[in-house]
């Protein structure tokens, strides 16, 4: 066809590819997934000498192996979902936020707090209505510290929420110095076992249901509110192009204290959740490092609250399918972490070959005149 | 065709890679069988044969990975001793690691109990509030919980406490300490007077006070002039803090380092300084083999033994439960001789056999001061309900009696700051 095209054309071209049908993007996706088991498979063998379709059905196992594995499943699907969630208006604003760690953290502390103080003083309900409140709140104003800094001053996001993680991380470590018991020992233990005053009620006879229930409802939601709202369509607005967004009469710095303040709200639900609902207690290490793989959660979903569901499936899965398989095989837990790294770099990498078209250099054209 | 071709030889490797695995299977096969059973044969032969152990199944919970830390290590060392002096096959062992002291704790705890599970033991003190949750849940299943405080007066018969009186043990590297400093005095490296000694604190927490106070006094027993620094982390395990803290005291003029955990912070410190020093739990020769003197440490096998036999036999597990020396729960590390002062071997021989007889207590009043005064009375908090309020009288016939499981509990209660120690809490 082309005659003059042999010396200016490098040797791999990449083309933006936005016509994928969505029958082949799944295809892509499904033969990536496999082609991570096979070369997991490989390592698996070389490595430990273990039959690898054991691995994998020990692998299903940590997960779907007894009824308890199951809720605990779902309740760890549920907690990484309602960070994910969280984080995703922002992000959808092209607002980097990685202070969900913090965040969440923050609304841990503000939950401790009021079942430490109030747990045996106050009307139940009006504790658990005072707990959502201030958990909320406190989980918001560590969304719009950074925000406001952002929207006023442009200060680099990434950075600043960043350092806010810390920040809360600290205040978390001088309460627990405070709260622990016995003295000295660094750990707070169960707040109220005995009376549980400002424990999430159970649903049902089961401890995680309510947890579920409320995540489940958060991706709802979600999904309107970034979908349907107007709210959702002015982020999405100031995501593409802050400019356009300026010129059709968008008020850029409103809508990114509004998005923060909403993104950190979530969160400090998320810490609720975690303290209330689930541990019963605080420590630093409470978010215990969610708030960065919600980030993943967010963005291998491109954003869908829906499909967030199945990527914090896909995680949750393999974290739980990592340890089963540590515990029953007695390997070393980086084995375990090394075949989770390969399965999750498989799955990033179809999201690429979906994007993108790899144009060779190609000797194809000779081979088309033949 | 090409295409073709491409697919055959996806196929073609899918097919090797499977087959390649059933054949690792296959060769894996009788040697996996192999062991465990011979294992079990020389176990039955070399144990007590009327304990039946073949319906005992363990869980263990590990706050870290035994690869990653060597607290959980150093109960990993004991899960694999014990199952070879019992001849437990691989399948009655379950040992899960990376459990974090929350709610996941109880969960693993709870599926450790679905699995078949009789006996359950967690490595960490956050654990125990989830474990005694476990134990609620689950009450004909024996839950284990070590460094804990709650079993005695918990009301959970299925519930129990145990550590070890390794104070006793820290009293011991003390004393080979002292033999040490003893040695530079001699030698005129330092004088009397600058026998100064630097440790490494976790927190400031019972636990770690009453080790530096014993290793103290086992040092002063042997050179009376001695002081010592203590210098907290806060933290169980950060190599590198612990390694900036024992460069801090070593430049606070300290001449000899010990320390309260296990991380190499602190002897690869020491190694680099050329300052002598004196670890817990593992022994640190190979990081230090011109520094390193001697460690302290706890051996969980007796414990882990005593609580599968009980188990087995249908008795009852202390409630609380405190391993010494006779018991093999507290031990010292190979002695460095390269580092060690002359007669250290012979001195801890003979201090050791004092501790067996019963004649040595590690807290006697009248080896120590507490504002210049002799101690006569101290309530300790042992009955911990998290009222912070001290109830117990711990002074009895003359020395503090620390981990005293008759009528107190097995985790250290003895939390005096004595004249000689410096100890800085900055938070």
């Amino acid at each position: 066809m082309s005659k003059n095209t042999t010396h200016s054309e490098p040797l791999i071209r990449l083309s933006k590819n936005d016509s994928v049908p969505m029958w082949k993007g799944w295809l892509i996706r499904i033969a990536a997934v496999v082609a991570a088991f096979i070369v997991c498979a490989f390592i698996i063998v070389s490595v430990t000498d273990l039959n690898p379709i054991e691995v994998y059905a020990a692998m299903i196992k940590g997960s779907f192996g007894s009824v308890r594995k199951f809720w605990i499943l779902l309740q760890n699907i549920a907690m990484l979902l309602c960070i994910a969630l969280a984080v995703t208006p922002a992000y959808k604003m092209k607002f980097w936020n990685i202070g969900a760690e913090g965040q969440v953290l923050m609304g841990g502390i503000a939950t401790a707090a009021c079942m430490i103080w109030f747990g045996d003083k106050m009307n139940p309900v009006l504790l658990i209505i005072l707990m959502a409140v201030v958990s909320c709140v406190a989980g918001a104003i560590w969304g719009l510290i950074p925000a406001v800094f952002k929207a006023n001053f442009n200060t680099n996001e990434t950075l600043f929420t960043l350092m806010m993680n810390y920040v809360a991380m600290q205040i978390a470590s001088y309460c627990v110095c405070f709260w622990e018991n016995p003295k000295g020992s660094n750990s707070v233990g169960i707040i109220n076992a005995q009376t549980q005053g400002g424990w999430l009620p159970t649903i049902g006879g089961q401890k995680y249901l309510l947890n579920i229930l409320i995540v489940l409802f958060l991706t709802i939601f979600m999904y309107i509110y970034l979908k349907y709202s107007k709210h959702g369509y002015e982020i999405s607005v100031v995501g593409e192009s802050e400019n356009t967004a300026r010129y059709i009469g968008i008020n850029v710095k409103k809508v990114i204290l509004r998005t923060m303040a909403l993104s950190g709200a979530m969160c400090g639900i998320a810490g609720l959740l975690l303290v209330s609902g689930t541990n019963h207690t605080i420590s630093s290490e409470t978010t215990g490092g969610r708030g960065f793989t919600a980030i993943m959660v967010s963005w291998l979903a491109k954003f869908n609250p829906f499909v967030m569901i199945l990527t914090s499936f896909l995680i949750v899965f393999l974290d739980r399918g990592a340890s089963e398989i540590a515990t029953r095989f007695r390997l070393d837990e980086s084995m375990a972490d090394i075949l989770t790294g390969i399965i999750l770099f498989f799955i990033i990498a179809s999201e690429f070959f979906i994007n993108y078209k790899i144009n060779f250099r190609s000797k194809k054209k000779k081979g088309v005149n033949e | 065709m090409k295409k073709a071709l491409k697919v055959i030889a996806l196929v073609l490797a899918l097919a090797m890679v499977f087959a390649f695995a059933a054949c690792k299977n296959n060769d894996n096969d009788p040697t996996d069988s192999a062991t465990p059973s011979g294992a079990t044969e020389a176990g039955t032969q070399g144990t007590a044969t009327d304990v039946d152990y073949s319906k005992i199944k363990v869980g263990f919970i590990f706050l870290h990975a035994p690869t990653d830390s060597t607290y959980d290590k150093n109960f990993q060392n004991a899960v694999d001793a014990v199952q070879k002096k019992l001849g437990l096959k691989d399948d009655q062992i379950i040992v899960r690691s990376n459990i974090e002291e929350n709610a996941n704790c109880q969960n693993t705890a709870m599926e450790l109990v679905d699995e078949g599970c009789n006996v359950i033991f967690a490595d960490s003190f956050g654990h125990e509030s989830y474990m005694m949750e476990a134990a609620k849940e689950a009450p004909n299943v024996q839950f284990c919980h070590a460094t804990g405080t709650h079993a005695k007066t918990a009301g959970l018969k299925n519930f129990h406490n145990a550590f070890a009186s390794i104070y006793e043990g820290r009293y011991l590297a003390g004393v080979a300490a002292g033999m040490k400093l003893n040695e530079m005095i001699d030698s005129g490296k330092i004088t009397a007077d600058k026998a100064k000694m630097g440790y490494v604190g976790a927190f400031p927490y019972a636990e770690v006070i009453s080790g530096f106070t014993s290793f103290y006094l086992g040092a002063k027993s042997v050179c009376p002039s001695v002081t010592m620094e203590v210098k907290y982390t806060n933290s169980w395990f950060d190599e590198t803090a612990e390694k900036t803290q024992a460069i801090a005291l070593i430049d606070d003029g300290c001449v000899l380092i010990s320390q309260h955990a296990d991380s190499p912070g602190a002897p690869r410190a020491c190694e680099e300084k050329g300052v002598p020093n004196v670890a817990y739990n593992v022994s640190t020769i190979d990081m230090g083999p011109n520094t390193a003197i001697i460690s302290s440490k706890i051996d969980w096998t007796p414990y882990m033994e005593l609580m599968i036999t009980s188990v087995a036999k249908g008795e009852e597990i202390p409630a609380d439960w405190c391993g010494g020396i006779a018991e093999g729960s507290v031990q010292l590390t190979e002695l460095n001789t390269a580092v060690a002062a002359k007669g250290t071997q012979e001195k801890l021989d003979e201090v050791m056999k004092q501790f067996k007889e019963g004649t040595l207590h590690v807290f006697d009043t009248n080896t120590f001061t507490v504002n210049g005064q002799k101690l006569t009375t101290y309530l300790a908090d042992v009955i911990d309900e998290g009222d912070f309020k001290p109830e117990t009288e711990a002074i009895k016939g003359g020395y503090f009696d620390e981990s005293d499981v008759a009528d107190k509990r097995s985790a250290p209660y003895f939390d005096i700051i004595i004249d000689g120690i410096t100890a800085v809490v900055e938070k």
